[in-house]
């Protein structure tokens, strides 16, 4: 007797960004502020970043008060409730709890329940992350709409001390929702990563040698830099090799993007907008020297007053081009995301 | 290919030319990128990334801090390339 076939569900034509959106830091922080415990300046900070000011939040201010707040963006711009959603995706690395995912909290709050809900941990590449999985999920039919999120509240990771990372990261949440199209939207996505180089961008120990040290118990440790760190029981903070992250970028990225155009069928000269992640201004123009895009194509440039905001920055950057009449609905924007990992994605959008 | 030191040489003060706006005769092998040329860690990933290319070489990360001259990458481009 033959076996029974199971059904599938019938696939989607097409799915687009319905709508992007998101929420900063409430307080825009001046690189004179910072300055003190780094030994640095405004000017020292301005020439190797690009970066004024970057957003931080209140300390009472939660990772899922941002989150909650992009996603409303989203839905009131998209016109669509929290019970239209049929599943949640949160990329953060700033949710502080193994379990229960933030995304789960997130799809409660914002009345998504019973929605699918889970967390991506990709760093910077994040949101880029989320939209290459929403744009499966929508045209595989396993949601309808897909809400992505990418939010940091770096403020509670980072060191003041640190003159490698933690002056240029900012706070905020970004968002988009994904739904089902009659033309595509959302061209196929690029991405990979390379675990090799997880030294570039890392935390200076694990929770679980924090633990340890803690209880007192023995840490197995491979340097005396990071037995004389973990014996301080200071909790874990980031750190990056940021030459090597630069040298990465500028020498892998550009043909990434590159590939993303291709994969879209386009060519440079079609992409009428530039949203790479907001790492550093002085990456953002490298890429653009490397990369030959027309004269004329819109930069993402939020990490100016925003800084950088890990999986934040592309929506961030998104929402902010859109809003001051950069950029505007219909435009074909290339987002490219790239970090901790490292990973990185990219994918030609056409903007809501 | 492997290039002359002399060919090397200009392909580089080509690359630093277009990273900073120095003029190419500015660089020659016994200036010190930080301390003559004012070249901070960024830009000189930038003209390692395109020293790269142009030359064909693989200088690894690890490597930089020790091209303290001009003609310290010089010669290892030319031993890289050899």
């Amino acid at each position: 007797m033959s076996k029974p076939t199971l059904a599938q569900r019938p696939t989607v034509a097409g799915s687009r960004l319905l709508s992007v959106g998101g929420v900063r830091g409430e307080n825009l922080v001046p690189n004179d502020d910072i300055v003190g415990p780094i030994n640095s300046s405004d000017e020292w900070i301005r020439q190797r970043t690009g970066i004024r000011s970057r957003a931080r939040a209140n300390g009472d201010t939660t990772v899922k008060d941002l989150a909650v707040g992009a996603a409303q963006d989203v839905l009131a711009k998209a016109s669509l409730t929290g019970s239209d959603i049929g599943a949640v995706l949160v990329s953060t690395v700033t949710h502080f709890e193994q379990t229960p995912s933030l995304a789960a909290m997130v799809a409660d709050a914002i009345g998504a329940t019973p929605a699918a809900a889970y967390d991506i941990s990709a760093a910077c590449a994040g949101y880029c992350y989320g939209i290459a999985q929403a744009d499966a999920m929508v045209r595989s039919g396993a949601a309808e709409h897909v809400l992505v999120i990418g939010v940091e509240k770096m403020s509670d990771f980072i060191d003041p001390t640190d003159r490698s990372i933690s002056f240029l990261l900012g706070d905020g949440a970004g968002a988009a929702v994904v739904g089902p199209s009659d033309t595509p939207g959302i061209a196929p996505t690029v991405w990979g990563s390379d675990g090799g180089q997880a030294g570039a961008i890392y935390q200076t120990h694990s929770w679980l040698d924090y633990r340890r040290a803690e209880l007192g118990e023995p840490v197995p440790t491979d340097t005396p830099e990071l037995a004389e760190e973990v014996s301080q029981i200071t909790s874990p903070t980031l750190r990056q090799q940021g030459p090597t992250v630069f040298k990465w970028v500028i020498s892998s990225m550009p043909e990434i993007a590159r590939r993303a155009v291709a994969a879209a069928g386009l060519e440079l000269s079609d992409i009428d907008v530039f949203i790479p992640h907001q790492a550093n201004m002085r990456i953002t123009d490298q890429l653009l020297k490397l990369i030959d895009f027309r004269e004329d194509v819109v930069v993402g440039r939020d990490i100016a007053d925003t800084g950088n905001t890990s999986a934040a920055s592309v929506p961030l950057a998104t929402e902010r081009l859109l809003r001051e009449g950069q950029a505007h609905s219909g435009d074909i924007a290339l987002q490219i995301g790239f970090g901790a990992g490292l990973v990185y994605a990219a994918q030609v959008v056409i903007l809501p | 290919m492997a290039n002359s030191n002399e060919e090397i040489l200009a392909g580089l003060a080509e690359i630093v030319n277009e990273e900073t706006g120095l003029a190419t005769d500015a660089v020659q092998a016994d200036k010190s990128f930080t301390d003559d040329l004012d070249i901070d860690s960024l830009s000189m990933m930038t003209i390692v990334t395109l020293a790269e290319e142009k030359f064909e070489v693989r200088i690894p990360d690890e490597e930089v801090k020790n091209l303290t001259t001009v003609g310290d990458a010089v010669a290892f481009i030319a031993q890289a390339q050899a």
